[in-house]
C-alpha cells in the first residue's frame, strides 16, 4: 500500500521528466506483447526505429503522422485545461473534414489565397460547431459532456458516411464511397518535393503557439485555468464560467477541426469515412503525456507518431499486427497517469498498518 | 399506420427487443454497481471489447461455453482492476483512466486476436448458445417466441438484474457500497474499508460489463470482429444515468432501448428506401443522448462519484 | 462535580503522542487518561492539536511516536492496533466527528447497522437491530425516526444518529468533536444533559470544544492544548474563564471592541427576497443595512444562511423581491455587476469559493478584477503589475507566504482568508458581505478579520456578518436579525439582545412563545 503526501510547486524539468519517464516505461512493457508475439524484441525496436527515423522520407512520413495528432493533442489539452472532457475530436475531425470538403470541391471557386484560407476556416468552424452542442447541453442542462461527445463521434463518422453515398458521393469514383477530390487551388501545398509533409504541419505548430500564448498571456487564458482549477471559486469571483466553457469548446473543437482539414486538404486530396485512425483518440493521449502543456503536445505527438510510423514499418517487415501500436499508445497513457502522481505528491511506501487494513 | 401496428403484435419483433436489450442490461448493471460506489467506469467500451473476444476465443480453443463466460467475466475482472487500482488508492481520473483502459483492453484485445489468427479471411465461427426449448413456456403462443425462446445469457442477464437489486438493497454489502459511494467517510467511521469495497465494487461491476461483450461473441454472433462493440459500452452509459442506478429501471431503460432498436430496424425495411440507412443506424446514438438530455435535470447523481477519497483527509 | 473511580484503572490512556507533518508538530508528546463515567473537555484553539489526537485515537492517522491503551472491564491496558478505526471501534472507542460521518441516502437504521454485520451476510438483520435500537433510545431520550433517510433529517437529528451509532456497538468511550458548532444554545443544554446521564451509565466521554462556558459548565475535567502541547489537565471545578482563555492562547487576549458609532443612512436593502428550493430556501426576506453599521445574521447552520449569502452575491437570482444598493437595482444582477456595484463578498468556504488553489497567490489575488485596465491591455495580462500590486497587498495585509509566484493552496486557512480580505477590501467597497469570517481561524487570524471588518464599518461602509458564533456577533454587530428555515426576523439593537434570547429566536421560537 502506498501512502500520498501533497507536494509544492513543481518545477518544470520534473514535469518534463515524468512524461519522459511515461513515454520509455510504454515503450519498454511493448517488449511483453512483442514476446508474445514471438519476435525479438531488439530487433523489433531496431525495425521500429528505422520506420520512424530510417531515413528522410521515413522521417517525413513520421512528421505527417504527427501533424493530425498535434492538433488533435492541443484540442483535448485546451478543453481538459478547463475540465471540459470533450473525448469528441475524432468527431469533431470529420466534421472539419466534411467541410474541408464541402468548400474545396468546386463549391466557390477563388485564387488559392483565398480558397485555401476559407477551406481551413471552414473545417475550423464545423468542428467548432460540433463540440458547441455538448458545450451547450453541458451548461444550460448539466448534461455530461464526456458520454455526449462520445455518441456523437458515431453520429457523426455515420453522417459522413451517408454524405458519401448520398450528396457528396464522386460520380467518378468507381462507386466507392468517396468524395470529390480537393480542387488543386484549395489543396494545402506540400512542403518538400516527393515528400507527403504539407503545410498542415505549419498550422499546427502555429495553432501550439498560439494556445500556448492563450493560456499563458491573456485574459481568456487566466479565466480558462481558474475555470478548470476551481470553477467554484472562479464564479464566485466573477469570472464568466459559461462563457468560458463556451469559448474553450470552440476552441477545442476547432483545433479537432483543423486535424481534417490537414488530412484532406493536405494529405488525402478526398474524403472517405476511413479517414482516421482514431487521431482523435489518440488526441487525448498526446495530451495527457504533455501534461497539458500547449508545446510539450508538440513532442507528445512527434513520440506517438514514430510509434505508429514505426510500428507500420515493423509490421510490413515481420507480419505482426500494427495493433501494436495502438497497444503501445494506450499503455503511454495509463504510465503517465501513475508517473503523474509523483509531480503531485511525494509517494510513500507503507509498511504493516495499511496492509493490514487491505486484508480486512 | 399499418405496419406500424403489425410491428409491434408480432412476437418475433419482442423477441429480438429482449435480444437486442441482454448485452446493455450486462453493461448499464456493471456501470451502475461502479457508481454506486462512486467511480465511473468509462472502461466500459473496452471491456465489451475484451469480454467479446476472450470469451469468444476461450470457447474458439476448446473451452465449453460457460468456460467461455466465465473468462469471460475473468477478463472483465482484470481491466477492472486496472482502473480501479487508478482511480481508487491512486485518486487519478477517473475519467481518463477509464478511457485509457478503454483503449488498452480494445487494442490489447485486437492485437492477440490478430496475432492468434494472422492471416483468417473470414473470421472462424464458434458453437455458440442456442435458444432454450423449455417445455410449455417457449411454446405458448406468441409470449412463448417473445419472451422464452432467448439464450442462457438473456436469463442469466435477467436474473442478474434481480441478484443485483437484492443484494444492494437487502445485503450489508450492499448499504456498504450504497453508503461509500455517497459519503466515505461514514463507511470508514464504521471500520470498513473505503478502498476495499471501492475496487471490490469495480472489479465485479468490470466482470458483469464484459458478459454483455461475451454476449455479442457467443450468442447474437458466433464469431469476433474489429469494431463490434460499437459504442454499446457508451450507451450504457448514457442508460445509467436514464436508470437513476437502480436495478429495476436499468432493465427497464434497456428494454425501452433494445425496443426502440428492433423496431427502427423493421421500420428501415417498410420505408428504407426512402431514407438512407445511416440515419437508422444513428438513433441507437442519438436516442442515448436525448435520454441522458431528458433526465439531466433531476439525475441524482451519487454524491461521492468521481470524488477520489484519501484517508484522513475529510 | 464529583468523578467516580477516578483512583481506578482509566478506560483510555493516551501515552506520548507525537505527530509530525512534514515541519509542523501537530502533537507533540500529549497524554491524556479518561476514567469511567468521567467527562472531560478537550480546549484549545484552532489549529492547536485536538483534532488530529482525536484521529490519532480513531485511528485514521497514524502517530509517529507514543501509544493508545485502553482498559479493559477488568482493568489491564492494552495497546490498542494504530491506524484502523475498526480496532478503536472494537475496543469500545466510539467518535462523533465535526462533519457528520453518515451516509446521506441511506436511513437512520441502516446509517447506524452499517459496518456492525459481516459483509457476506445474505441479509441485512434489520428488525433485531431496530429492538435494541429502541431501548437504546428510550434509556438515553437520543430519539430519531429510524426509517427517515438521513438527508432528511435535521442536523441536531444527524447528530443523535452519530451518538447512537456509538452506543449501538457499546462503546465504553464516546469522543465528541465540536458537538455545539452547528446546535442552538438551547440544544447544546440538551445534549449536555443527555451526556451527563450518560456518563453516569459509566461512559467515559471526552469532547471537544473551544468555547470556554460549556467546557466550564460540562465537565469533570479540562485538558488544554497548545500548539500541539498539553499546557493544563485540571479539574473544572474552581477554574475560571480568563484563566482558562490564557491557558489556550498562552498571552493575555485583548478583545477586539466595537466603538460606539452612529449609522447613516441606508445603504442596502433587501425586500420580500424568495429563493432557493429544498432546504436551502429564503422566504419573504427583508432587510435594511445602514452606511457604518455590522448587521449580523444569527442562525443555526442549514437555515438558509447559504442561500442568502447566494443571493447577495449575485450567484443565485431570486425568484422574488428587489435588491438595492444605494437605491439602484442589483435584482438580477451577475456576480460582476455586483462586484461592480461596491458589493465585497468574503465566501463562507474560503476553500472551495475564496480561491483557486493551484494559482498563485498574485493571480488569487487579481482574480476579481482581472478584466480591469490595471491588469490587462487589449485582452493580454500586464505581468510586472500584478506582481507589483500582489506584492504590496502582501505586505499591507500581512500574509504569510513564500513567494507572489506560490500556489494558494500552499497557503494555511488564516492566510488565505488574508488574500480574500485584501483583494475585497482593497477596493473600498460600499457594502461587504462576510459569511462565516472566522470560522476555523485561530485567535490572531480571528482578530485580524474582526478589526478589518470594524474598519469597513470605520470608514462609513456597512458590513452583513452571517456568523453561527454567538459571540463574534454579539461583539461585532450593531444590530442582529435571526435566521430560521429561511425567514429573517426583524434586526434588533445588540444592546437589547443576549444569548438566551437569540438562542430562541435561532431554534424558531418567536418572543411570544417565550413569555
Amino acid at each position: 500500500m502506498i501512502r500520498l503526501e501533497p507536494r509544492g510547486p513543481v518545477a518544470v524539468s520534473r514535469l518534463i521528466g515524468v512524461s519522459f519517464a511515461a513515454a520509455i516505461a510504454a515503450v519498454v512493457l511493448a517488449a511483453i506483447p512483442m514476446l508474445f508475439a514471438g519476435l525479438s524484441v531488439f530487433e523489433a525496436y531496431g525495425l521500429m526505429a528505422k520506420g520512424a527515423f530510417g531515413s528522410l522520407f521515413a522521417f517525413t512520413e513520421m512528421l505527417t503522422r504527427a501533424t493530425p495528432l498535434i492538433l488533435t493533442g492541443l484540442a483535448a489539452a485546451v478543453a481538459f485545461r478547463a475540465k471540459l472532457w470533450n473525448i469528441g475530436a475524432e468527431g469533431q475531425l470529420y466534421a472539419g473534414a466534411l467541410a474541408a470538403v464541402a468548400v474545396g470541391t468546386g463549391m466557390i471557386s477563388a485564387h488559392p489565397i483565398v480558397l485555401v484560407p476559407a477551406v481551413v476556416l471552414a473545417g475550423a468552424l464545423a468542428g467548432g460547431l460540433v463540440m458547441l452542442g455538448p458545450t451547450l447541453l453541458k451548461t444550460r442542462l448539466g448534461v455530461d459532456e464526456v458520454v455526449t461527445t462520445l455518441l456523437l463521434n458515431f453520429v457523426i463518422l455515420l453522417f459522413v458516411q451517408m454524405m458519401l453515398e448520398g450528396p457528396m458521393k464522386d460520380p467518378m469514383g468507381m462507386g466507392w464511397p468517396q468524395s470529390e477530390p480537393i480542387l488543386d487551388e484549395a489543396a494545402l501545398p506540400k512542403l518538400m518535393a516527393r515528400m507527403r509533409i504539407h503545410w498542415g504541419l505549419i498550422i499546427a505548430l502555429v495553432c501550439a503557439l498560439g494556445v500556448y500564448f492563450l493560456l499563458k498571456r491573456t485574459v481568456w487564458g487566466f479565466e480558462i485555468r481558474a475555470v478548470g482549477e476551481n470553477a467554484n471559486a472562479a464564479r464566485h469571483a466573477g469570472i464568466p464560467v459559461t462563457a468560458t466553457f463556451v469559448r474553450v469548446g470552440l476552441i477545442s473543437g476547432a483545433l479537432a477541426g483543423l486535424a481534417g482539414v490537414g488530412e484532406v486538404a493536405g494529405l488525402k486530396g478526398y474524403l472517405t469515412a476511413d479517414l482516421s485512425p482514431g487521431f482523435g483518440y489518440s488526441g487525448i493521449v498526446v495530451a495527457m503525456l504533455a501534461g497539458l502543456s500547449p508545446i510539450g503536445v508538440v513532442f507528445a505527438a512527434l513520440f506517438i507518431a514514430s510509434i505508429f510510423v514505426g510500428a507500420d514499418s515493423m509490421s510490413r517487415a515481420t507480419g505482426v499486427s500494427n495493433y501494436l501500436a495502438d497497444l503501445i499508445v494506450a499503455m503511454a497513457l495509463l504510465c503517465v497517469l501513475v508517473s503523474g502522481l509523483f509531480l503531485r505528491f511525494k509517494v510513500h511506501l507503507v509498511g504493516r498498518n495499511a496492509r493490514k487494513e487491505a486484508g480486512r | 399506420m399499418s405496419e406500424i401496428f403489425e410491428i409491434l403484435l408480432s412476437a418475433n419483433f419482442w423477441a429480438a427487443s429482449l435480444r437486442i436489450a441482454t448485452p446493455l442490461i450486462f453493461g448499464v448493471l456493471g456501470a451502475l454497481v461502479c457508481e454506486r460506489a462512486g467511480v465511473l467506469n468509462l472502461g466500459i467500451e473496452g471491456i465489451f471489447t475484451a469480454g467479446a473476444m476472450a470469451g469468444w476465443m476461450a470457447v474458439w480453443l476448446g473451452a465449453g461455453l460457460w468456460g467461455g463466460v466465465m473468462v469471460a467475466a475473468i477478463a472483465g475482472g482484470f481491466f477492472g482492476l486496472i482502473h480501479a487500482i487508478l482511480t481508487v488508492p491512486l485518486g487519478l481520473s477517473q475519467h481518463v483512466s477509464g478511457i485509457g483502459v478503454t483503449l488498452f483492453a480494445t487494442s490489447l484485445s485486437y492485437f492477440i486476436y490478430r496475432t492468434a489468427l494472422p492471416d483468417v479471411s473470414s473470421p472462424p465461427r464458434i458453437e455458440a448458445f442456442q435458444p432454450l426449448d423449455i417445455p410449455v413456456l417457449s411454446d405458448l403462443p406468441f409470449l412463448g417466441t417473445a419472451l422464452f425462446q432467448q439464450t442462457s445469457l438473456t436469463f442469466l442477464a435477467l436474473l442478474l438484474v434481480i441478484v443485483t437489486a437484492y443484494v444492494l438493497y437487502r445485503t450489508p454489502l450492499g448499504l456498504a457500497i450504497q453508503a461509500v459511494g455517497d459519503n466515505p467517510s461514514a463507511v470508514e467511521s464504521q471500520g470498513l474499508s473505503v478502498y476495499g469495497l471501492r475496487i471490490g465494487a469495480i472489479v465485479a461491476g468490470s466482470a458483469i460489463m464484459a458478459l454483455g461483450g461475451a454476449f455479442l461473441t457467443m450468442s447474437a454472433f458466433d464469431a469476433f470482429f474489429f469494431g463490434m462493440v460499437n459504442g454499446r459500452g457508451w450507451i450504457c452509459i448514457a442508460l445509467t444515468v436514464f436508470a437513476s442506478w437502480r436495478p429495476g429501471k436499468a432493465l427497464i431503460g434497456a428494454l425501452l432501448f433494445g425496443a426502440f432498436d428492433a423496431f427502427q430496424v423493421r421500420l428501415q425495411t417498410e420505408i428504407g428506401s426512402f431514407i438512407p440507412g445511416q440515419i437508422f443506424l444513428m438513433m441507437p446514438y442519438v436516442l442515448s443522448i436525448i435520454a441522458l438530455v431528458v433526465v439531466a435535470r433531476r439525475a441524482d447523481y451519487p454524491r461521492a462519484l468521481l470524488v477520489p477519497y484519501f484517508r484522513g483527509q475529510r | 462535580m464529583e468523578t467516580d473511580g477516578s483512583q481506578a484503572v482509566p478506560i483510555l490512556k493516551l501515552d506520548g503522542i507525537t505527530k509530525r507533518f512534514g515541519a509542523l508538530t501537530a502533537n507533540g508528546d500529549v497524554s491524556l487518561e479518561l476514567h469511567r463515567g468521567e467527562i472531560l473537555a478537550l480546549l484549545g484553539e484552532n489549529g492547536a492539536g485536538k483534532t488530529t489526537l482525536m484521529n490519532i485515537l480513531f485511528g485514521h492517522y497514524v502517530a509517529d511516536e507514543g501509544k493508545v491503551l485502553v482498559g479493559s472491564n477488568d482493568g489491564d491496558l492494552s495497546a490498542l492496533e494504530p491506524g484502523s478505526p475498526n480496532a478503536a471501534l472494537v475496543a469500545g472507542i466510539g467518535m462523533v466527528h465535526q462533519h457528520f460521518t453518515l451516509a446521506e441516502n441511506l436511513s437512520a437504521l441502516d446509517n447506524i447497522l452499517l459496518g456492525t454485520e459481516t459483509l457476506s451476510a445474505l441479509k441485512s438483520a434489520r428488525l433485531p437491530a431496530r429492538h435494541k435500537l429502541e431501548n437504546l433510545m428510550s434509556r438515553s431520550g437520543l430519539t430519531v425516526s429510524l426509517d427517515t433517510r438521513v438527508s432528511q433529517l435535521s442536523v441536531g437529528e444527524k447528530q443523535r444518529v452519530e451518538i447512537l451509532k456509538a452506543l449501538y456497538r457499546d462503546a465504553r468511550v464516546l469522543v465528541l468533536d465540536e458537538p455545539t458548532a452547528v446546535l442552538t444554545p438551547q440544544e447544546s443544554d440538551t445534549l449536555f444533559a443527555t451526556l451527563k446521564k450518560l456518563a453516569e451509565d459509566g461512559l467515559g466521554i471526552i469532547f471537544i470544544s473551544h468555547k470556554l462556558a460549556e467546557v466550564l459548565a460540562s465537565s469533570h475535567r479540562i485538558a488544554i492544548l497548545r500548539a500541539g502541547r498539553k499546557v493544563a489537565d485540571l479539574p473544572s471545578d474552581g477554574c475560571d474563564q480568563r484563566q482558562l482563555a490564557e491557558l489556550m492562547v498562552g498571552h493575555e487576549i485583548t478583545e477586539t471592541v466595537r466603538e460606539p458609532n452612529q449609522p447613516g443612512a441606508p445603504l442596502f436593502v433587501l425586500n420580500g427576497i424568495f429563493a432557493g428550493q429544498g432546504r436551502d430556501v429564503l422566504h419573504d426576506v427583508n432587510l435594511e443595512l445602514k452606511s457604518g453599521e455590522i448587521l449580523g445574521i444569527a442562525g443555526v447552520s442549514g437555515n438558509g444562511q447559504t442561500m442568502l449569502a447566494r443571493v447577495i452575491s449575485g450567484l443565485e437570482t431570486a425568484a422574488r423581491g428587489s435588491i438595492q444598493l444605494e437605491g439602484v437595482d442589483l435584482g438580477k444582477a451577475s456576480v460582476r455587476q455586483m462586484i461592480d456595484s461596491g458589493l465585497a463578498r468574503i465566501p463562507e468556504d474560503r476553500h472551495r469559493d475564496g480561491v483557486v488553489g493551484a494559482m498563485t497567490v498574485s493571480e488569487n489575488l487579481a482574480i476579481e478584477s482581472i478584466r480591469e485596465p490595471e491588469n490587462q491591455r487589449f485582452g493580454l495580462l500586464r505581468f510586472t503589475e500584478l506582481r507589483e500590486r500582489a506584492r504590496n497587498l502582501i505586505k499591507s495585509y500581512d500574509i504569510r507566504c513564500q513567494s507572489e509566484n506560490s500556489p494558494a493552496r500552499l497557503l494555511s486557512g488564516g492566510n488565505i482568508q488574508k488574500i480574500v480580505l485584501a483583494r475585497t477590501l482593497e477596493t473600498e467597497p460600499k457594502v461587504v458581505l462576510a459569511a462565516q469570517p472566522s470560522r476555523g481561524l485561530d485567535v490572531g487570524a480571528t482578530s485580524d478579520v474582526h478589526k478589518r471588518l470594524l474598519a469597513v464599518r470605520a470608514r462609513g461602509a456597512g458590513v452583513i456578518l452571517i456568523s453561527e458564533d454567538l459571540d463574534e456577533l454579539l461583539r461585532l454587530s450593531d444590530r442582529i436579525a435571526v435566521i430560521h428555515r429561511g425567514v429573517l426576523s426583524a434586526a434588533e439593537q445588540t444592546e437589547k439582545l443576549d444569548r438566551g434570547t437569540l438562542g430562541l429566536s435561532m431554534a424558531g421560537h418567536s418572543e411570544e412563545d417565550a413569555a
